[in-house]
This record gives C-alpha cells, structure tokens and sequence, in this order.
C-alpha cells in the first residue's frame, strides 16, 4: 500500500517539474525583460538584483530553468508589477477565500447533483427523467459569467432575496449565489455521471437478488446500488476542482468575491505578468495536488482497486 | 461503423433534430447574417443608448447605442469559427501524437503520455489565460491558446483507442505482410477509430466555445470594436440591473450554441459509441 502511494508520487514529480517548465516557456515569451516579469518593475534593485540573478540571463536557457526553480522553491514567486508586494503572500491571503467557495460549490453540487442523478435514474425513461437530463446538459452548456450575472438578476435585484455581491463578512447569504454560480458546471456533470452508474449498477444481478430478497426498494436502491454508483462520482467531485479553479475566476469577478479568481482578473486587466504566471503556476500545483489525493483516496475507497493493485 | 446512422435515425430523436436545425441556421446566420441585418454592428446611435428591445430595434441597443442583434449575428461569426477551427486544429495534432504514442509504445508512450499529463494539468482556463496574456491579444491568440489547452485531451483519447484497436487481428495481418506503421496508423487504424473522435470532438467543441467567450468576457480574446458574445457580456454588465437585454441576448447565443452542440454530441455518441449500446 505505501507502495503504491510513492509509485504514484513518482509520477507526480515530473509533472510538477513539466508544469514549471511551462511556467518558465511562458515568462520567456512575455514581451521585456523576463526578469522583471518576475520581479515587477517597482521592485527595490535588490530583489531584481537577486532574482537576475538566479535567472542569469547570461547563462545559457536549461541553468535559467534551474535558477527558476531554485527560487520557487525558496517560494518566491516574485512581486506585483504595481502593488510591489511578494505574490506568494498575496496568494495565501487570497487562497482561503476561493477555498471557502470552492468548498460550498462542491457542497451544493454533489448533495443536489447526487440527489437528481439517483431521482432521475429511479424514474428512467418518464418525463421527470427527461427534465432532469435537459436541465444537465444545459447546466454544462452556459457560460458561467452569464449564470452568474443572471443568478444576480433574479435573487438579487428582482426578488431581493440575497445581496448581489460581496463577501459580507463571512455571513451566509453573501456565499450562496456565488456557490451556486460555481457548482453549477460541477453539479450537471454529477447528476450525469450518478444517473449513468445508477442505471449501470441497477441492473447489476446482485441488485435482482436483493428484490428477490423481499427488500424493499428504498433498501435497494440507498443500502446496495448507491453505494456501489457513488465511487465514480466521489472521484468526479475532487476532479472536478480544475472547473472551480476556472469557474472562480469569472465567478469571483461578478460577485465581487476577493479569492484568487479576481487576483487574476486584476492581473489581467493590469498587465501584471509576475501575478498571471504566479496564479497560472499556483492553480496548476493545487489541481495537481488535489488529483493526486484523489488517486490516493480512491484506492482506499473501491475495495476492487485495492484487490487489483495489492495482487 | 457510420453506416449505423441514417437520416431516420437523426429525426426520430427530437433533441437531436433540433439542435442539428439550431446549428445549421447557426452557420447560416455566421455566413450570410451580416449581409441582412438592418444596422452595421458597430453603428453608433448616441440618440438610442440602451433600448430595450422594440420595433426599432429587436433586441435592443447596448450602452454605445449599437443594434444588439446585429452584434450578435457578427459575433456568431468569431465564436463559431474560433471554436471550430481550436477544436479542428487541437483534434489533428491530438490525433497525431495519440497515435503515436499508442501505436509504439514503450518508452515513445511513457514519454508523450508524460507530456500529455503535464499539459492537463493545467486548469484550461489558467492555461489559455496564461498562453493568451503573452501575446497580443486577438483572433489568434485566442486560437492557438484554446488549441494549446485541448490537444492533449484529444491526444490521451486517441492514444487510449489506439491501444486497443492495434490488438486487433487485421493489424496483426498488416503487419505480417510488411506494411509499414504509417500505413498502418493511416489505413487502419484511424478509420477505425474515426467514430469514437468523432464523438469525443463533438462534446468537446461546445467546450471549446465557452473557452473563447470566457477569453473574451477577461479582455483576452478578439478585441473591441469587433462584437463577440463575451466581451459584450463583459463591457455591458455594469447596466445588468437597468438594461439586461444587453447581457441576457449574447449569454443566450452563447448557451444555446453550447446546448446543440452537447446535444448533438450525447446523440453521437448513443449511436456510435459501442460501449454505450444499453
């Protein structure tokens, strides 16, 4: 078992490794000086000083790339072309809030993707099923900046029911637009997938000796099939955070939401390569990360996969 | 395997009949839809600033007086062709290493599949942002972001599918006989497995739609004046609670572009996809 966990971090590293090495292609292509793509332009002459030197322009590509690395992993991602301060810090402030919406989207899709997909699959084939299937398909079909703006519309400014933007202080009604806006990509695909392994797992043979049992349907389908339906699922929901990692920078934007999302957008906005490239890098490391516990958490979940990889 | 579908097949399936007239009025209206409309897309009217829709104006004008309608019908223009020709372009340099890395093996397939999985690792939206702030922003730093961001999706499929079909006793034959493994990728292989591309790339390029109108909602993708549905999102939803048409109409084209295309997809797939025959 802890073999199998170093054989995949062993397969983790080169990624990581590959995904700074795309970073670093891309800061060389930035139009000026790569160093100050990294250092900001406002910098004091001893961080570029530092950082030039590290990234030795006088050194030939491959000893850059090393100079690069060197520095992030002494977690220095640089500074902001106009704020000066170190993104690394930036990124950590900012980090907590989009886990915060990322945490509640998930939440909101998996309770009511799961719920819709083992709904729409206990009554396959009738009109229900079919409404849920639309509204899946066109859940995975809208912008989410326009779901968001529409969201806003309706509870915000026509009923009133929810303030339109914000973070409010961590109060409640402030994450739940967003949350929804965020998990609504998220939550079509989950219903999706929970009707598909549904039906799947239904038609199982041990689920016809369960009714064959005497038990009852309720017991069936929650006690044996749903079990079985929500192993793919559950690894959907942790894959699934590449979806909040970009629906976060077009929600938080809209809603006003102070997460990484809208660092970026900022960024954007301004130019400020040092912040793109320093987001660019982080969102890539957490969602590399998350599908490796992910992977890890998976092996320990389906007991087939245990059996399989133990043999 | 495509001679599984018929036209009867297409129009005994509602969903699928409609989104297949959706889209192709789609293209008509990208193709000959400017040459019709009543007013230039980027026609100021300072007396007209948003209107709602009326009998001037069908949808509406935006905050610069501009007929929403025909902003959308030019803007039907950018998001098609950059989401087909992304998906085009990304689907045969996927195709390409897929193959290869599948059909070889070994170390050529530890090698491409590493850079495959380094390329997905990459949230898509992080990526292109981080491709398209690079450049200039425009028609083709959209492109090549969105192609950068989906050709190794397409890669892994193709190289799962050529896995399993060169077991396959014709290859076996072809091989015998001394054919080389080009004409074999060529000539066997990829027909083969036109169909699961096929439907892999019709899920894939409503995807790679939303992709581009995300690029023009940040400022990353085509630039004003020329209309796209995101970017008229974006420069309009400070006036979302006065005039909403002016962001509902675009998210609307955006949504049900999007919708055919799944549609049509899911439809694919249910026809052509052997593993999907419940």
């Amino acid at each position: 078992m802890a073999l199998f966990i170093l054989k995949r971090l062993v397969l983790f590293i080169p990624t990581l490794l590959g995904v700074t090495l795309i970073t670093f292609i891309l800061m060389q292509s930035l139009p000026g000086d790569p160093v100050l793509g990294m250092a900001g332009e406002h910098a004091n002459p001893e961080t570029i000083a530092r950082i030039r030197a590290e990234l030795g322009q006088d050194r030939p590509l491959p000893l850059q790339y090393l100079g690069y690395l060197k520095l992030l992993s002494a977690g220095e991602l640089g500074r902001s072309y106009y704020t000066n301060r170190k993104i690394s810090d930036d990124l950590f402030e900012k980090f907590p809030n989009t886990a915060r919406l990322a945490f509640a989207a998930m939440l909101f899709a998996s309770v009511i993707g799961i719920s819709m997909g083992v709904f729409a699959a206990s009554r396959r084939g009738t009109n229900w099923d079919r409404v849920v299937t639309l509204l899946s398909v066109g859940g995975i079909s809208i912008p989410v900046f326009w779901l968001g703006l529409a969201l806003m519309l309706l509870f915000a400014f026509y009923l009133q029911w929810l303030p339109p933007s914000g973070m409010g202080n961590g109060s409640l009604m402030y994450i739940i637009l967003p949350a929804a806006t965020l998990g609504t990509f998220s939550l079509s695909y989950i219903v999706r997938v929970t009707r598909s392994t549904m039906l799947e797992t239904l038609s199982q043979p041990y689920v016809a000796a369960a009714r064959a049992k005497g038990l009852s349907e309720s017991n069936v389908v929650f006690k044996h099939a749903l079990k079985n339906a929500l192993i793919p699922v559950i690894t959907l929901i942790g894959l699934d955070l590449g979806s909040y990692l970009n629906g976060a920078v077009l929600t938080e934007t809209i809603f006003g939401w102070d997460g990484l999302g809208r660092y970026a957008l900022d960024g954007i906005l301004k130019r400020d390569y040092p912040v793109i490239m320093g987001v660019v890098l982080f969102g890539a490391v957490i969602f590399v990360t998350m599908n490796l516990l992910v992977d890890i958490s998976y092996h320990f979940l389906d007991p087939r996969v245990r059996v399989r990889t133990e043999r | 395997m495509l001679n599984n579908l018929s036209l009867t097949d297409l129009t005994s399936n509602t969903p699928a009949f409609i989104a297949v007239i959706l889209l192709v009025l789609l293209v008509l209206m990208a193709i000959v839809g400017p040459y019709l409309v009543a007013y230039a897309p980027d026609a100021l009217d300072l007396d007209s600033l948003r209107q709602p829709p009326g009998k001037a104006h069908i949808l509406g004008t935006d905050s610069k007086g501009r007929d929403i309608l025909s902003r959308i019908v030019s803007g039907a223009r950018i998001s098609l062709s950059v989401g087909i020709i992304a998906s085009a372009l990304s689907l045969c340099i996927g195709i390409f290493f897929g193959l290869i890395a599948g059909y070889f093996g070994g170390a050529v397939d530890a090698f491409f599949s590493q850079v495959f999985d380094i390329f997905l690792a990459f949230p898509s939206l992080l990526l292109a942002i981080g491709i398209s702030a690079v450049m200039t922003p425009g028609l083709t730093s959209a492109m090549l972001a969105i192609t950068l961001v989906g050709w190794a999706g397409f890669a892994r499929l193709v190289r799962g599918i050529t896995l399993s079909l060169k077991e396959q006793t014709y290859v076996e034959a072809s091989q015998a006989l001394g054919a080389s493994s080009a004409r074999i990728l060529y000539r066997h292989i990829l027909p083969n497995a036109l169909p699961l591309i096929l439907v892999a790339g019709s899920l894939r390029v409503g995807g790679f739609i939303l992709l581009e109108a995300a690029l023009s909602f940040l400022g990353l993708g085509v630039q004003p004046p020329t209309p796209t549905w995101g970017s008229m999102i974006s420069l309009n939803r400070v006036y979302i609670n006065s005039a909403p048409w002016m962001v509902i109409f675009p998210g609307l084209a955006i949504s049900i572009t999007v919708i055919s295309f799944n549609v049509l997809g899911d439809f694919l797939r249910d026809k052509l996809d052997p593993r999907m025959q419940v």
